[in-house]
Formats: structure tokens, sequence, C-alpha cells
């Protein structure tokens, strides 16, 4: 045996570590094959809003105003809901998951700094975001007669709620992790949540016919926020009074309500993630 | 502290509300040696190696892994650590390849995939998801992950189990071969067999304490202690124990002719050493979670 390794409590003093950007992106790259290759959630956050839009938007293909269309209506509310599904719903079931079957806690092992973990997750959510997106639209369009805007506006106003609604929606699905005890259990508690929002919020129902005290508890969570934002782009400005009672889509309020609960999600992370099970 | 310990364990204590897991850990590994902590299930073996990973807070005592105390282990410290944790399930949707290779690029001086994949015995499973692998298949993985990094200090919490005795020798020629390269090792293991060969110095502990460490062949006197022949005698088995085998055996040998019927001289084996070091400690080797701390204890 040679000089192969010289004990010494110095660390290897020529060699770089990664930095968090490269080991951020190499965490996207690894999370988006995983992600694809689990059926479950695959299913989860792709195939059932599909499935949910196509049959919805056949069924209820009836005016709900003049001009409007439930489906065109419902694809508003359908992308809406794919920020809660990619951000929220995604990740508050994975990370439980990853918490039981020992991914965090090999993470938490290595050098890999937790920043480029959650960059992973980001990429992912924005990544899958995106993805649904684009296949909502495309049914929505070729399907259902909806009208993408061509205005440059609109596109800004459908740039900034997507972006500020993953924000939120990533901080709450970071937030409510530490919600189900295990992993196996984690569906069952997350994805009722989301349904109730999309229920109560006028994804699955036209908001302006549900009742008011439904409207004023819906007003209270970000997904009502997130779907008139979302339907100030996709919808005409005449439809704005059935959803705000108004003549305008009150963006000022949609951005209110989504920044103070991203920094609700963000405080409430940051105190309560947790990267392994309870009792350490 | 001297600077030719790798780690230095002194006094350690962790309890979880009544239960005490370590009442006073003490453990000092040079660099380049391989430790083996024995002791039953529930002893405190996970415990205490999860406290020098920096996965648990200890309530008193001091630590130190290379220099740095691992609960402000920073990433440049963790980059020297190889850990190989128990039952993971992680990774099922991943290659085997994509794995190793993932994780070799968190470290500044990764393995290649190829070799590590190669010397831990997994090429024909290289492009199998690790969800498709066996039990024992499984567990390299474990083991390659642990190693991609180059560590300096590497920890093997049971590594081997639901290997098959030739998978077990193809680990322990991986671990002398690391061994050669000056890696420190600490490795908890229920097979006596395997610490016996791959240990420099065993530490058996129980109920939360060290009881004894020192080299395999040096564990409670066992080299020391009575011997005891055997052999076969008018149609039956004598084995009386003596202090002096040699002179024994030479007496016998006169007495009987120069071929002694089925002869044997027996020393105590490390099983029988660490039973009895466990029964005279007031525990029971075959009992279960003694602190009821966690079952992958």
């Amino acid at each position: 045996m040679t000089d192969l390794t010289t004990p010494t409590t110095e660390p290897h003093p020529t060699l770089r570590m990664p930095t968090t950007l490269a080991l951020g992106w190499r965490r996207t790259r690894i999370e988006l094959r995983q992600f694809f290759r689990d059926k479950e959630s695959a299913f989860f956050t792709f195939a059932l809003p599909m499935f949910l839009m196509i049959i919805f938007g056949s069924v209820f293909n009836t005016e709900i105003a003049p001009g409007v269309t439930f489906s065109q209506y419902f694809v508003a509310g359908m992308i809406a809901s794919g920020v809660v599904y990619t951000g929220f719903q995604n990740l508050a079931i994975t990370i439980p998951q990853e918490r039981d079957d020992g991914t965090l806690k090999r993470l938490q092992g290595t050098p890999m700094p937790k920043a480029s973990y959650f960059i992973g997750k980001i990429g992912l959510v924005v990544v899958a975001y995106v993805a649904q997106v684009i296949l909502l639209g495309i049914i929505g369009v070729v399907f259902f007669k909806l009208e993408l805007p061509t205005e440059a506006s609109k596109w800004l106003t459908f740039a900034w709620v997507s972006i500020l609604g993953l924000l939120c929606c990533t901080l709450l699905g970071l937030a409510f992790s530490s919600v189900p005890k295990s992993g196996r259990g984690a569906p069952a508690i997350v994805s009722p949540v989301v349904l109730v929002l999309q229920f109560t919020s006028g994804v699955f129902f036209v908001y302006s016919q549900l009742p008011t005290w439904m409207q004023h508890l819906a007003s209270l969570f970000p997904l009502k926020w997130l779907v008139q934002g979302m339907q100030s782009v996709f919808l005409p400005e005449s439809f704005a009074s059935q959803t705000t009672g108004t003549d305008s889509w009150q963006l000022g309020q949609v951005a209110l309500v989504l920044s103070v609960w991203t920094i609700g999600g963000l405080v409430v992370a940051l105190l309560t993630f947790r990267w392994q099970s309870r009792g350490r | 502290m001297a600077d030719d310990k790798a780690i230095v364990v002194s006094g350690v204590t962790k309890s979880y509300g009544d239960v005490v897991a370590l009442r006073g850990v003490n453990l000092e590994i040079v660099y380049g040696q391989c430790v083996a902590l024995l002791g039953p299930n529930g002893a405190g073996k996970t415990v205490t190696t999860e406290i020098l990973e920096g996965y648990r807070k200890r309530d008193g005592g001091d630590v130190v892994v290379l220099g740095t105390d691992p609960n402000h282990g920073d990433r440049r410290w963790k980059s020297r650590l190889g850990i190989v944790l128990q039952d993971a399930r992680d990774l099922a949707d991943l290659t085997v390849r994509e794995s190793v290779k993932h994780f070799s690029s968190y470290y500044p001086d990764g393995r290649s995939s190829d070799d590590v994949i190669s010397a831990v015995g997994l090429v024909e499973k290289a492009d199998a998801k690790a969800g498709q692998l066996s039990g024992g298949q499984r567990r390299r993985l474990d083991v390659a992950l642990g190693i991609v990094g180059r560590p300096d200090v590497l920890f093997l919490d049971e590594p081997t189990t639901g290997f098959d005795p030739e998978a077990r020798r193809q680990f322990w020629e991986l671990i002398d071969a690391l061994k050669g390269e000056g890696t420190t090792i600490l490795l908890t293991t229920h097979y006596l067999d395997e610490a016996e060969h791959l240990a420099d110095r065993v530490a058996v502990i129980n109920r939360g304490r060290v009881l004894a460490m020192e080299s395999p062949e040096a564990l409670g006197n066992r080299q020391k202690s009575q011997a005891v022949v055997q052999w076969q005698e008018d149609g039956a088995q004598k084995s009386p124990s003596t202090a002096t085998p040699t002179a024994f055996v030479g007496e016998l040998a006169q007495r009987l002719g120069p071929e002694i019927p089925e002869l044997a001289i027996l020393r105590p084996t490390l099983e029988d050493v660490y039973l009895r070091l466990i029964a005279d400690d007031g525990g029971d080797p075959g009992s279960a979670d003694i602190t009821g701390v966690g079952s992958h204890d």
C-alpha cells in the first residue's frame, strides 16, 4: 500500500464543491425523470385534469353567458387548478412519501445543499405546470372553442398569475407536507383539500351560482383568486361581473391575496419543514 | 485531541423521553481502521452511528468526526463521509446507473459510476430500476451510493443484510480494498464472522454502553482463556479444558500414539465471547428492543 491517503483533518483543499445552482439543475432533471416514471404522480397531476376537462367540458357544453360556454369557463378553472395540482398537491403528497422511503434522509447525509433540493422541486413544478397548460390549452382550443388571447397585456397577466400562483402553491405544498403522518396516507389527506376548494372556488360550478356563504368561504383561499386571474385571461371582459360582481377582474386583489398566502406559506414552511419523520 | 483519531466519542448520552438510549458511550477510531459495532437490537448501535453522521443530536458528551462536531458539519465535511443507512426504499424509479451517476455529482471528486457499479458487482443490473432489484442487490446499490464520493470515513449500518454467501465475500473484498486506500470504517453488523473478517477492532455495545473494545482476536481474553481439547478414546468423546493445550496434546500423543483420533483444539469463538459479554451485562442477546427506540435500531 503506497501513500494513497494521508490522514489529515484538513479537507481536500484543492477540490471545488459543486455549486448550489449546478446541483439544483441536476436535482431538477432527476426529479422530472422520477416524476414522469412514477405512474401515480403522473396520473394525479396530468391525466386526471385532462380526463376531468374532457368529461366536464363535453357534458356541460352550454352557454352560461353571452359568448361564453361552460367548457371555456372550465378551461380557465382547470388551468388555475393546474397551478394547485403541480405546486400544492404534487409536493404535499410526494414529500411525505420521500420522508417515509428514505429519500430525504439519504439526501441529508450528502453534501448536496438543501437549497438545491428546493430548486429541483421548483424546477419540477414549473416544467410540470407548463406541460399541463400546453395540454389543457390544446384540448381547450381543439375541442371546446377556447379562444387564446391576442393582447400582450393578457399574456402578461397570465405570466404573473402563473408565477405568483406557482410560488404560492409550492410554498404551501412544502408547508402542508408536514401534515400527513405517513406517505401512504398523504393522498387521502391532500386530495380532498384540493377537491373541496375546486368545488367552492368556481372550478366545477359557475361561481356566481354558488351560495353566498360558499363564495365568502372560497374568497379566503388562493384558488378562487387564481381562477379569477385565469378567467381574466381566457374569458371576455364582459364576463367579469359574473365572478366579481363588478366591471373589473379585480386583479389587484388577486395579487394581494396570493401574496399574503405566499408569505404565510413561506413562514410556515420555514418553521415546520422536516427532513425526517418525527421522534428523532 | 490526538491527531491520529478519525472519530472520538466521549461520554455521549441520549434519551427519548424516559427511555435512555445511550448512557455514556466512549469510542475512538484511528484513521484507516475498521471498527465493527456489535450488539443486540436496541443496544444503541444505530443511535450512536446516526449521532456520528449528524442525523441525531446527542444530549451530552463530546463527538468529533474528522476534526468536526457532527452537529456543525458543513458541506465540505459531509463530502468526506459515506453513509449506508438501514432499510432505504427510495430511488425505485431510477436505474442503478442513473442513481450512482447522480449522487456522484454531489461530491467534489466523485468516482466514475462504472467503477463503483463494478466494485459492488452490479454491472449486470446497471440498467435495471432499483425497484426491480432483489434485497441483496438493492443493498449493494446502497453501498455504491455510500462509496461514490470517495469518503474518508465510511459508515455501514448492517450493510450485508440479504446478501448470499458469495455476495458477502465479494463485499468483504470491496471493504478490504477501501481499507487499503486508507478509508476509516465504522460498521454495525449482526454477523460475527463479518466482524471477525473485516474489523481491526470490535466494540461490543449493550444497553447504551460500550462493554469492550478490542481486536477480534483479543476480545474478552479470547486467546488467553482456556482451550478445549477434544478427541475420541474408547468409543467416547473426551473434551477437558486446559491452559496449556500444546503440552496436553504432547502427552496425549505419547499415550495414544502419533495419530490421536478426531483431535481438535477449540478456542472460544468470537460468538462465544460476544454472548458471554452480553449475558454478563445482564442482557439477553436475543432479546427485543430493550430501549424501545426505533424498530430499525
